[in-house]
């Protein structure tokens, strides 16, 4: 793998991440992560889409017709969900009913169709396996990371297994509600955005407008 | 017409589908940095939304439930598994005759709305419209209201966050929250506002 | 396949990608593709998936009845069952062999096997006429009476089982195995813990009406009528509603009532 490779692979998971710096894919990312094990199976049925889709994409791109070139992306990319959807329900039913909306969802994720329309459709098959592994990876590190802080947090189990003992419970911990509402995910989402571009500067958005502080000597 | 009244109210305020179920939101946070824009969006969803519900309701209907085909003698056939593929389709179809439509007629609006006219394809409160309609068993006028409903709501959601977000720029953000950050934060502190509305019934 | 049928394929494929003969033939290989894809997988998965939610099912029914024994198999525990089919109006058992493959969801989907509603707190819009029970006997004497119920909570419709002793009044057990309601809060109708306080609770009257209440907040265990009350799930008044609401509706006359009185006169 040569340096421009890990380029593809890495970027987007830090410095170009798909949730926090392209706002794509947010739907799911709110929905499925109260908990953690359907934020991972969520992450790693999204990462299998989005690198099938970009690869087949990718190899029919030269006989893509613009006209129609949106509802072909959309056909391989449902076609692929409903696969993933069908395998799920076949092999981790459990699993597959916590999930039910959110797999047909990834359909709509942006994140998605996203790599398709603006990588796999100009891109051969290898560069755009790997930009599409490291957008699913980017994708996975966010939503997990906010699963892990929700579960924590709204209910003390990480994975179902208590961590913090609740006060109910005769222990310390009183979960707090509002991390398992939708409202605590966005608070979330926000702050993680500020941690990470406080680390990398590079990242913070230009003010639209500046105040300028006048400083008046004179009477007015 | 009072029923269909109640409904039209509970898809706009009570079961909003940005601020109650946080659906669409890559777009919704993406294109809410102007009122003007915003209002092209959130038009174009109504419209969207207004054509393709009752369409997926009439496919459900007819093609797809469990015995749909009974009048081809094909009474056992269940096709619902084909209902993602069919409803995101017609989406699909819905968004690129509206595209070409605009770059033909209203250019400047197609100017304006670039690249997120095509992602209104995979907006999910557009998908999770038309699931809702099937989950919920709508006819097709109940679909008409709901689709139009639920795609005034996105709007006005839209509107309401572009507004705030004018005014915000004249805010004095720390350096790491400007842009996308605060607008997480507003759109939390929109999404518990509208959590009182939740529960409602008229 | 010869080369010659090959040909015109061919012929069409290096045609430029916007002329509206190619934009045709990619469109209807494309479609072509994914619905051989997309199809096999469904019928290929289908028995696998049906064999899924009929286990499910199975598991969920000896759960709530009190059989599940980790040193016997589910189909060991299931054979002390047995499934029935109860006319609603009538009260009546329907016996027969549908009762294993009814689907009361299906029903409620056809105006010939269903009623539309004009009383309907469970939010169900039609009731099935037939609703599947399941029977559990020891040595020929009723033991459990699993009764299937389902209702609107506050963004889903709520499905579960609700075990009764044989006297039809007094709960033994209630799962909710179908729900999407607020994760966290609402969702909590599906744990354990909530779901365990049930248990012993009197759900119908002496009369027959049902009279079991969520409470908002916690159950007073020194009131005199704490027997027929439950807690209410913290910061989901409307989840908690449903459940009263779905539980007055399938105990009431409209649903398993006459079935339940019919069975407590033979049991007395």
């Amino acid at each position: 793998m040569n340096g421009n490779d890990t380029k593809l692979l890495i970027e987007p998971i830090v410095d170009n991440n798909p949730i926090t710096l392209q706002i794509l894919g947010i739907c799911s990312a709110l929905a499925v992560t109260t908990k953690l094990a359907p934020a991972i199976t969520m992450s790693i049925a999204l990462t299998v889409v989005i690198v099938g889709a970009s690869v087949i994409i990718s190899l029919i791109r030269h006989h893509m017709p613009s006209s129609i070139r949106i509802i072909i992306q959309m056909t391989i990319i449902a076609s692929l969900v409903i696969v993933v959807d069908q395998v799920l329900q076949a092999f981790a039913y459990e699993l597959s009913k916590q999930l039910s909306v959110f797999v047909g969802l990834i359909i709509t994720n942006c994140i998605v169709l996203g790599r398709a329309e603006a990588f796999a459709s100009k891109n051969p098959p290898w560069p755009s396996f790997l930009d599409a592994l490291g957008h699913g990876l980017g994708y996975s590190v966010i939503l997990i990371t906010v699963a892990a802080i929700r579960e924590l947090l709204g209910s003390g189990t990480l994975l179902g297994v208590q961590v913090l003992p609740l006060l109910e419970d005769g222990g310390w911990y009183e979960p707090n509600g509002l991390m398992l509402l939708a409202p605590g995910a966005f608070f979330i989402i926000g702050l993680m955005i500020w941690g990470i571009r406080t680390w990398r500067p590079q990242q913070v958005e230009k003010p639209e407008y500046r105040i300028h502080i006048v400083h008046r000597t004179e009477p007015g | 017409m009072e029923h269909y009244l109640s409904l039209l109210f509970k898809a706009v305020f009570v079961e909003n589908l940005a601020l109650a179920f946080f659906l669409g939101m890559c777009t919704f946070l993406a294109v809410s940095k102007r009122i003007t824009t915003a209002l092209g969006l959130g038009l174009a969803v109504i419209v969207v939304q207004t054509i393709t519900v009752p369409v997926n309701a009439i496919i459900h209907q007819y093609l797809l439930q469990d015995g749909a085909l009974a009048w081809l003698g094909l009474d056992e056939l269940d096709l619902s598994f084909l209902g993602l593929i069919t409803y995101i389709g017609v989406i699909a179809a819905m968004v690129q005759i509206l595209e070409m439509t605009l770059d033909r007629y209203f250019p400047a609006l197609y100017q304006a709305l670039g690249i997120f006219l095509p992602l209104i394809t995979v907006n999910c409160a557009i998908l999770g419209g038309s699931l809702f309609m099937v989950e919920r068993g709508y006819d097709i006028p109940e679909s008409t209201v709901y689709g139009f409903g639920t795609g005034l709501g996105w709007a006005l959601a839209l509107v309401l966050l572009a507004g705030i977000r004018e005014k915000l720029k004249y805010s004095d953000v720390p350096d790491g929250l400007q842009g996308l950050g605060i607008t997480f934060i507003t759109t939390g502190l929109m999404a518990m506002a509208f959590m009182s509305f939740s529960g409602i019934s008229i | 396949m010869s080369v010659a049928v090959l040909e015109p394929l061919r012929a069409v494929f290096t045609l430029p990608n916007d002329d509206p003969r190619k934009t045709v033939a990619v469109a209807l290989a494309l479609c072509l593709a994914c619905s051989v894809v997309v199809s096999t997988t469904a019928v290929t998965l289908r028995p696998l998936q049906e064999r899924n939610a009929a286990l499910e099912l199975k598991r969920e029914v000896v759960r709530v009845a009190g059989l599940d024994d980790p040193g016997v198999s589910l189909s060991q525990a299931f054979e002390r069952i047995e499934p029935a089919l109860v006319d609603l109006d009538t009260g009546e058992l329907i016996d027969g062999e549908a009762a294993a493959t009814y689907s009361y969801r299906d029903a409620a989907q056809d105006p010939a096997q269903s009623t539309a509603l004009e009383q309907d707190p469970a939010g169900i819009r039609r009731r099935p006429n037939r609703m599947p029970v399941y029977l559990v006997r020891e040595d020929d004497a009723l033991e459990t009476i699993v009764l299937p119920v389902y209702g609107q909570g506050l963004w889903s419709t709520m499905h579960g089982l609700l075990a009764l002793a044989p006297d039809g009044r007094t709960a033994k057990g209630l799962t909710f195995y179908e729900q999407r309601e607020t994760a966290g809060l609402g969702s909590e109708v599906a744990s354990p813990k909530w779901l365990g306080q049930w248990s012993g609770k009197t759900v119908i009257g002496p009369d027959g009406a049902p009279v079991i209440e969520v409470v908002k907040g916690s159950v007073d265990p020194s009131a005199p009528d704490a027997g027929q009350k439950v807690d209410g799930l913290s910061g989901a008044t409307l989840t908690s509603n449903g459940v009263e609401n779905l539980m007055s509706f399938w105990l009431g006359e409209q649903g398993y009532g006459p079935f339940l009185a019919r069975l407590v006169e033979s049991h007395e």
